[in-house]
């Protein structure tokens, strides 16, 4: 008996030393953020209480969720026929896609928006008075910059692919497909009907991916002027330092609850194997 | 019972029985020809089993006539009718697939009911004919279950429910048992030469395993390279083998040297002179009286009797049941099996020396080869 008990307390330490890693660090936010820890400040959830009220807050958390669902869709519409398609119908190229949506993660952020703003600063230069010129103006519009769209879509392509090529191998994808058009489903039809159904748990992985993505990232919006959530959050960490860390603490425990509904809704339709 | 018989009679009170001709298929690969100029032609109503060995093309055609491969040549016809261009969607035929194709987030009866739904059947008439075909494959009380849940042969029914609820024209099975175990694979064997018989629907089966073939179809295709070699009912194709491959691949045959004898056509083995039947190649030199032949006989024509003298023994035997199956060993040292009853194995011990016979009919005859064995078939 003492044999089998020896690795539980290995297992025990192993997980208190884990735990302690991710969870002190949390704990001191939380503390800080209602000013536990901090001598001569009073206790309280003013800086949580704050946040919905602070100027800017509103509208940097929906400028976010907009970019992010804008990617998300532009994310999945680009790869998910990409890749059924690459599988049917060209597995050769399956390699050239890989690469290529695998290249983003050796561009680092700094060096893709540096790419972008030459981009953008030669398009106003030569450009200008054509109609290439309204939709330069039209991708870089403050109410929903589209470029940013364009820049969180590479960067989320990595992921993406992973998650969706593991979703791809894991079903039968050219029998499904025949299957379906042996009962006379049109290939719209046996994507919609059949491929994407028995793809959901990649599909809500890729979309949580590139919403943790989008709901992270600072470099490119910051370099390009924009103010989505994470701008916003060190934007007001100089003058309110409570709060930015409040508002850091709610991020986490949102992104949680959101690959916790992610994880549900991928189980829920799965009925229970019977016997 | 009457429902049964109420739901079959609304199912084949359709557009079954199509003609299907291939004309000429060609489809190559890259480097291998799967298809090689077939030309075959299943009649209104018809099961015809495609067999052949592994790379024969079979699965090639069957998956032309479905729409799943283009032919690079030839032409498909359904009814006299040229489909060769037309999409798989469009071309009514219902398929069942060798693994498990169901759709694995819908229940037994949505996948019934899929093709109707793609059909635009409105939602009732679309329940209740997913109903009566899962009545008819014998499986009503699991509609609601997902194909997880369901055994290999169940999945297998419901697969075919499912391929036969549109009523297609012509119905094809791409070894649809092979994933089975021995006793499910028989009994779904026969349920499916009892609906498509019931049905009269005109069915392609592709196999590899030639009982299944010859216990099913009304005939059977053997196909090899990319050709068909022969298309003739079970009975004939055991028979009279158009060929020496088909003479081979079809049942077990074994090859005993033979010299051609007089220029009366006949042949002298193992001490007797036999007449010549067949077209096989062997015959034309039997009666150009070249010399040495290969006369193919099935075990069960030979006859082995137990003799001292006997210049043949006995290498080895094979239980199979009321009969033994022996291999033995000739001077020249060819092998030659042959099956006996088993309860005469008392007096034919595994080692001892035997005489065989063959009978007193014509045989068929093929070129002579070196190192024959069993059914080598390449």
């Amino acid at each position: 008996m003492a044999r089998l008990t020896t690795p539980r307390y290995g297992r025990a330490a192993v997980l208190l030393l884990t735990g302690a890693y991710f969870l002190v660090p949390l704990a001191c936010a939380v503390a800080f953020s209602t000013g536990v820890g901090v001598p001569g400040q009073h206790i309280g959830f003013e800086a949580y209480t704050g946040i919905f009220t602070a100027g800017g807050f509103t509208d940097s958390l929906a400028l976010t969720l907009k970019l992010a669902t804008a990617t998300i869709v532009l994310v999945l519409g680009l790869l998910v026929p990409a890749l059924v398609t690459v599988r049917l119908a060209a597995p050769r190229l399956r390699t050239l896609v890989e690469i290529v949506c695998l290249l983003p993660l050796v561009v680092p952020a700094v060096a893709l928006v540096a790419g972008f703003s030459a981009v953008l600063r030669w398009g106003s230069d030569h450009v200008a008075g054509t109609p290439l010129f309204q939709a330069l103006v039209a991708l870089q519009n403050p109410d929903f910059p589209l470029v940013l769209v364009l820049a969180y879509t590479l960067m989320a392509l990595p992921l993406a692919y992973r998650t969706l090529d593991t979703g791809l191998a894991a079903i039968d994808l050219r029998m499904l497909v025949e299957a379906a058009r042996a009962c006379r489903a049109p290939w719209s039809r046996t994507l919609l009907h059949v491929v994407l159904p028995n793809l959901r748990g990649a599909l809500l992985n890729t979309a949580f991916l590139t919403l943790a993505l989008v709901l992270g990232e600072y470099t490119v919006a910051a370099i390009l002027g924009y103010q989505p959530f994470a701008v916003w959050i060190l934007a007001i960490s100089g003058s309110q330092a409570q709060m930015s860390v409040a508002v850091s603490v709610m991020g986490l425990l949102v992104t949680w609850m959101l690959l916790l509904a992610v994880a549900t809704a991928g189980r829920a339709r799965r009925p229970k194997e019977t016997s | 019972m009457t429902d049964l018989t109420s739901t079959l009679e609304t199912i084949s009170r359709t557009r079954t029985g199509a003609t299907v001709e291939f004309r000429g298929l060609q489809r190559s690969f890259g480097a291998t020809t799967a298809l090689d100029g077939l030309d075959l032609t299943v009649e209104p109503g018809e099961l015809v089993a495609l067999l052949g060995p592994s790379g024969c093309g079979k699965t090639t055609a069957l998956r032309t006539l479905a729409g799943f491969e283009r032919p690079d040549s030839g032409t498909l016809l359904v009814d006299g009718e040229d489909i060769t261009g037309v999409p798989a969607h469009r071309r009514d035929v219902g398929m069942v697939f060798q693994s498990y194709s169901l759709f694995p987030h819908l229940t037994a009866i949505d996948n019934v009911a899929f093709g109707l739904r793609m059909s635009g059947v409105g939602k009732a008439a679309r329940r209740a004919r997913s109903a009566e075909l899962l009545e008819l494959v014998g499986l009503p009380q699991h509609a609601g279950r997902f194909p997880h849940q369901l055994s290999g042969g169940q999945q297998q029914r419901i697969a075919l429910a499912r391929a036969l609820a549109l009523r297609p024209r012509v119905l094809l099975l791409d070894e649809p048992l092979s994933a089975l175990d021995a006793q499910v694979r028989l009994t779904l064997r026969e349920e499916i030469r009892r609906l498509q018989q019931q049905l009269g629907i005109t069915t392609l089966f592709v196999t590899h395993d030639q009982e299944e073939a010859l216990s099913m179809a009304d005939r059977v295709a053997v196909m090899r390279a990319g050709r068909l070699e022969q298309c003739a009912p079970p009975a004939e194709l055991y028979e009279h083998p158009a060929t020496a491959f088909v003479a081979e691949f079809v049942g077990v045959m074994s090859r005993i040297p033979a010299r051609s004898g007089a220029d009366d056509g006949t042949v002298d083995a193992l001490g007797r002179t036999l007449p010549v039947h067949g077209r096989l190649p062997g015959a034309a030199e039997v009666a150009g009286g070249t010399g040495e032949v290969d006369v193919l006989v099935r075990p069960e024509a030979i006859e082995v009797t137990a003799d001292g003298k006997g210049t043949s023994r006995i290498v080895g035997a094979t239980f199979l049941g009321a009969t033994t199956r022996l291999t033995v060993r000739l001077t020249d040292g060819g092998e030659v099996m042959t099956d006996v009853p088993t309860h005469a194995m008392a007096t034919l011990p595994v080692g001892a020396p035997v005489t065989l016979t063959l009978p007193d009919r014509p045989v068929l005859v093929d070129r002579h080869r070196r190192g024959n064995s069993g059914r080598d078939g390449s």
